[in-house]
């Protein structure tokens, strides 16, 4: 429990999930869908019946400037869109998916989300009249034009909390009712659904007169994945790195990185702190960088460690291991003898050199442990810094 | 001195009956902690026997203030159930309230934090190895054979980042170690417990150790330029992590130009910190402070 979470810990969605998520809580959003083939956005445009957008789905900004958001008169022309769009390459983003939703003409466009703000320990409301921009521009060029309401975790959002929000961003009597309503919606989603982010950007209003949220993006908490099974399914399982999903398959707490040695430790921080360490030595070799991130945890027991060393061998780019643990609650023979368990579980699958630090609880019995095993790809360093630099050398 | 916790205080635990909260009862009581009570409400007014040692179990906290005079909480109480449990702990007036559970959503942590504003309880994490006042008490997961009692204080959002910085600083000692978590939303931060390490008399300098997210660490430079006056050592890690990826703790996640290890190690040095690239030189710089 207190070791565990072994999970990504955040999960940011796509538009057209945010898009279904806000209107399951009665947000106001346009009719449309989300298409994986031209035939099926040819499909959506045509129950829609009149022009549509369609947009490329990936989880970056830029999409209209990279040719990613298209309007279409109809739906052989709604088809041809998502043809040109689907398999695009935005900053690195292949589009998968398109959103086609119906079009909207726009007489004014605003601002509205709700934050966790970490620094102030509470969630904020931001919204403006101002809307459309990039809001970190419109933070820096005009702050006057950024309402920021700060709101009490344990007394959340009403109609009269909404309103004070409103009225500081300074909204027209003639959408002031429907805005509030709306704040108070997307209170509904941020809170019942965990969010740390909720923003939609724009909120229109259109030449009816009827506020919309045209554009959202969601980040949800995945530590309240608890109480939220459905939330699994939002995960992008296709956009992970391949050796990040076989290592979330094992539970594994691993972030693949650009370079050669490959890293294994338990605790977040020691393991962030190893990273450095190894990218500082490897200033000498070449420019050596470490190849992952992997936090065993407390545990580290034979079968974790095993699993570890199998992803990061696995890793054509890993040339050397490093594996740096202190042994806190864990004693660092259970370490020695999970290291030495795991190479005769990988047997002839482990190819590379491994260089071992161990300190703290019973380090004396872990290092006779390795020196008695006296495989020929362990090497055991006393020193993380020493340890770190023979494990660049060894893979310049 | 030490901080937040010494010999006189008396700890009850929280889900002391569950897997974790039983196994590091022991091992508090071991390391010389008065561990007064535990509390579950299923099981009020049995005894759990710890090698000897018998544990009164109280229906609430409460109650087991009330019976035992306790002014400490750790709480290992499961994420689905922790910020009832904080939120009782702080209703009940208990001096620190230290919770060590992982993965509890931040909509609760920033819930149970609204709701201590104004109220008598210091809360020390969530996601935090808790604090040891070495040869004092033990209130948490830290182990308690690394070091001994001595004048070095120290803050850290890193479990495992602590236990190596006590170690090699083992010869010189500590007056109170404290881990203080890896969420966004944490109770106790690195500026209370600079405040505290200032005002103790047995603290003579102070290790701070931060990492990547947030902008609590550029916070601290601020304060410890404008109201320290002790020797501070700092260490940042995460340099090498890239943006938009968390590693391992909630907190820890760069995003944009925010939150980066070289804005943190920046703004301490420009508040005369002296940061260390590794933890070991860390531990070096810190030598040279106090002399040893």
């Amino acid at each position: 429990m207190v070791t565990g979470g072994l999970r990504c810990l955040i999960v940011d969605l796509f538009e057209y999930q945010a898009r279904d998520l806000l209107a399951s809580h009665g947000v106001p959003v346009l009719p449309g869908g989300v298409a994986e083939t031209p035939e099926q956005a040819e499909a959506i445009a045509r129950e829609i019946g009149q022009t549509v957008v369609v947009k490329a789905q990936v989880k970056t900004g830029g999409r209209g400037k990279a040719g990613g958001v298209k309007l279409a008169d109809n739906a052989e022309d709604a088809k041809a869109r998502a043809q040109d769009i689907l398999g695009l390459d935005i900053k690195g983003h292949i589009t998968h998916r398109v959103m086609v939703a119906q079009a909207s003409d726009i007489a004014e466009e605003y601002y509205f989300s709700y934050l966790l703000d970490r620094s102030n320990r509470t969630f904020l409301a931001m919204a403006s009249v101002e809307g459309g921009m990039e809001i970190e521009q419109l933070a820096v060029e005009r702050p006057e034009a950024l309402a920021r309401i700060p709101v009490d975790a344990s007394k959340g959002v009403d109609s009269a909390k909404a309103a004070e929000i409103v009225d500081a961003a300074g909204f027209a009597p003639e959408v002031r009712d429907q805005v509030i309503a709306i704040a108070v919606q997307l209170w509904d989603v941020f809170a019942k659904e965990d969010a740390t982010l909720v923003e939609v950007n724009p909120l229109a209003k259109a030449p009816d007169g009827t506020v919309l949220a045209l554009d959202a993006k969601v980040t949800l908490d995945e530590n309240a994945g608890f109480r939220h099974a459905e939330h699994a399914a939002l995960e992008d399982a296709a956009a992970a790195d391949p050796l990040e999903a076989r290592a979330k398959e094992k539970d594994l707490n691993y972030v693949k990185l650009e370079g050669q040695v490959g890293i294994i430790g338990n605790g977040a921080g020691l393991v962030m702190s190893t990273l450095d360490v190894v990218a500082y030595a490897g200033e000498e070799f070449g420019g050596v960088k470490p190849a992952n991130f992997l936090d065993i945890g407390g545990g580290a027991s034979a079968e974790v460690m095993a699993n570890g060393l199998e992803i990061i061998l696995s890793d054509p780019a890993v040339k050397s291991v490093f594996v740096n643990v202190f042994g806190g609650i864990t004693a660092c023979d259970a370490v020695a003898n999970g290291i030495v368990s795991a190479l005769s579980i990988l047997g002839d699958e482990a190819t590379k050199p491994l260089v071992v630090r161990l300190d703290g609880n019973n380090v004396e019995e872990g290092r006779r442990i390795l020196a008695e095993a006296n495989h020929p790809l362990v090497t055991v360093v006393d020193t993380m810094d020493g340890a770190a630099r023979r494990a660049a050398e060894l893979a310049a | 001195m030490s901080i937040f916790l010494n010999e006189n205080s008396k700890v009850i635990v929280q889900g002391m009956t569950g897997s974790e909260g039983s196994k590091h009862t022991s091992r508090m009581l071991a390391s010389g902690t008065a561990i007064v009570g535990g509390v579950n409400p299923r099981k009020a007014g049995t005894s759990v026997d710890f090698d000897g040692t018998s544990v009164p179990v109280f229906g609430g906290v409460a109650d087991a203030m009330k019976e035992t005079g306790a002014d400490v909480s750790v709480i290992f109480v499961p994420p689905p159930f922790a910020k009832a449990a904080v939120i009782e702990a702080v209703d009940a007036g208990i001096g620190l309230a230290v919770v060590i559970t992982e993965g509890i959503p931040v909509h609760d942590s920033t819930y149970f934090w609204a709701h201590a504003q104004g109220g008598s309880t210091r809360i020390i994490g969530p996601n935090c190895p808790g604090l040891i006042s070495p040869g004092r008490s033990n209130a948490g997961i830290i182990p308690a054979n690394i070091t001994k009692q001595g004048k070095i204080g120290l803050v850290s959002k890193s479990g495992t980042l602590t236990y190596q910085m006590m170690y090699e600083l083992r010869d010189i000692g500590f007056s109170t170690a404290i881990g203080i978590g890896g969420d966004p939303v944490i109770g106790t931060t690195h500026i209370d417990a600079l405040q505290a390490f200032q005002d103790d008399p047995e603290t003579e300098a102070i290790v701070m150790i931060g990492e990547i997210g947030g902008d609590a660490e550029e916070r601290a430079a601020d304060f410890v330029k404008a109201n320290v006056t002790k020797p501070v050592v700092g260490y940042v890690a995460g340099f090498t992590a890239p943006e938009g990826k968390t590693m391992g703790h909630a907190g820890a996640i760069v995003s944009g130009s925010a939150g980066t290890a070289q804005a943190k190690k920046e703004a301490l040095e420009a508040a005369g910190v002296r940061v260390g690239k590794t933890p070991s030189e860390t531990a070096r710089l810190m030598r040279e402070i106090v002399g040893a």
